[in-house]
């Protein structure tokens, strides 16, 4: 009962994990996604993706900028050009 | 015969360039070990992103394309990219990327088409030399320490730019592919407009491989499409530095070892004319010793 979440940059794979929810700020506003979400590819403006490992857990925010988000059957894939 | 004085001079002039080309080597495996590190690194991003487009494109594609995608419906002027390094003493490295693009140029002009370059680092300028009209922009990368995304970003910013202001129809960008420290593969690629690889059923399952389940799109597919063009050619020129980093590490390294083991022999070549040569003169003293002692 996970989401596996990967973030994606350039010159490296920033993050790759089981977690519960993560929201990105996609272009046309932000969407969250849990495990099990429809397969969709949005692109995303500059902004925070935000990580919750557990239900209610305190947020991670993840800075990134310019990119792309898909979420397959697999989990959810943030390609970004920039993430700290 | 040369003389005792010279020829210990020429050993240790030898010595100290092997020295040299000794620590150079070293220096060279030593980055070599961070710029493959760095170019595996990068190739998840550049997988997924190629895998979106030939995804997207298969579907997106047709009419009403973008011009990125489709072309321009000619192809007249092609703009050649090659992407050398900033410092040389790294073998055939640079020799060989700068081949590549000459020979495709011949080719090109045979065809009667019109050639631009667009050389990156300092070692493909000498290009300018056969081609003086040739160059129409050159990017210095002697800032850049570690390849890093900035620098193709702005690489490939300002083809697009010259590719919206129709300067060119066609670009290829040449790097050498790294394989591995022995083997450097000077590479071709067409990056605008993309080529779109036939995607390859036993290729590891890929992102959105999931046949036509019903994805969504937001916004729709052509904008992402749209954002996505820009953003491939930038992470196709990142990975041709990113590659070419390597390369040049590796086929340095090379080159430096083989000049080592070449000091070495001559060295040891050297040491043996030294010795023959003194004991030459020792022999003649003690001969001229003896027959002036028997003289008398």
């Amino acid at each position: 009962m996970a989401l596996h979440f990967e973030l994606v940059t350039p010159e490296r794979l920033v993050r790759s994990d089981e977690v519960y929810m993560v929201t990105v700020p996609g272009t046309e506003g932000d969407f969250a996604v849990l495990e099990g979400h429809a397969p969709l590819m949005a692109t995303i403006r500059d902004g925070n993706v935000l990580v919750q490992k557990t239900a209610g857990a305190a947020p991670e925010t993840i800075a990134i900028r310019g990119g792309l988000a898909e979420v397959n059957a697999r989990g959810l894939t943030v390609l970004a050009e920039h993430a700290d | 015969m040369a003389s005792l004085k010279a020829l210990k001079i020429r050993i240790n002039s030898v010595k100290s360039t092997q020295k040299i080309t000794k620590a150079m080597k070293m220096v060279a495996a030593a980055k070599l070990r961070r710029a493959q590190e760095a170019a595996m690194a990068g190739r998840p991003y550049a997988e997924r992103i190629e895998s979106v487009v030939a995804s997207l494109a298969a579907r997106a594609g047709g009419e009403g394309a973008s011009p990125l995608l489709a072309g321009t419906g000619k192809d007249q002027v092609h703009m050649l990219v090659v992407v050398t390094s900033e410092r040389g003493l790294a073998g055939a490295f640079n020799t060989n990327i700068v081949r590549a693009a000459r020979r495709k140029a011949e080719e090109l002009e045979a065809a009667g088409k019109t050639v631009r370059f667009y050389t990156v680092g300092r070692k493909g300028r000498v290009i300018k030399r056969f081609y003086p009209t040739g160059v129409v922009a050159d990017h210095d990368l002697s800032t850049m320490k570690v390849a890093r995304f900035d620098e193709a970003k702005a690489i490939a910013d300002d083809l697009l730019a010259r590719y919206a202001a129709g300067e060119f129809d066609v670009a290829h960008l040449f790097y050498a592919k790294f394989q591995s420290a022995l083997v450097q593969i000077p590479t071709t690629q067409q990056i605008i407009p993309v080529s779109v690889p036939t995607r390859d059923p036993k290729l590891a399952p890929t992102l959105s491989n999931d046949g036509d389940a019903a994805v969504e799109y937001e916004p729709s597919e052509e904008q992402i499409l749209a954002d996505l063009l820009p953003r491939n050619v930038a992470v196709q020129v990142f990975r041709a530095l990113l590659e070419n980093a390597a390369s040049e590490q590796g086929s340095r390294m090379n080159a430096m070892d083989n000049a080592t083991r070449n000091a070495g022999d001559m060295i040891n070549r050297l040491s043996i004319q030294y010795n023959r040569t003194r004991q030459a003169a020792i022999t003649t003293e003690l001969v001229e010793i003896i027959s002036g002692a028997e003289a008398l």
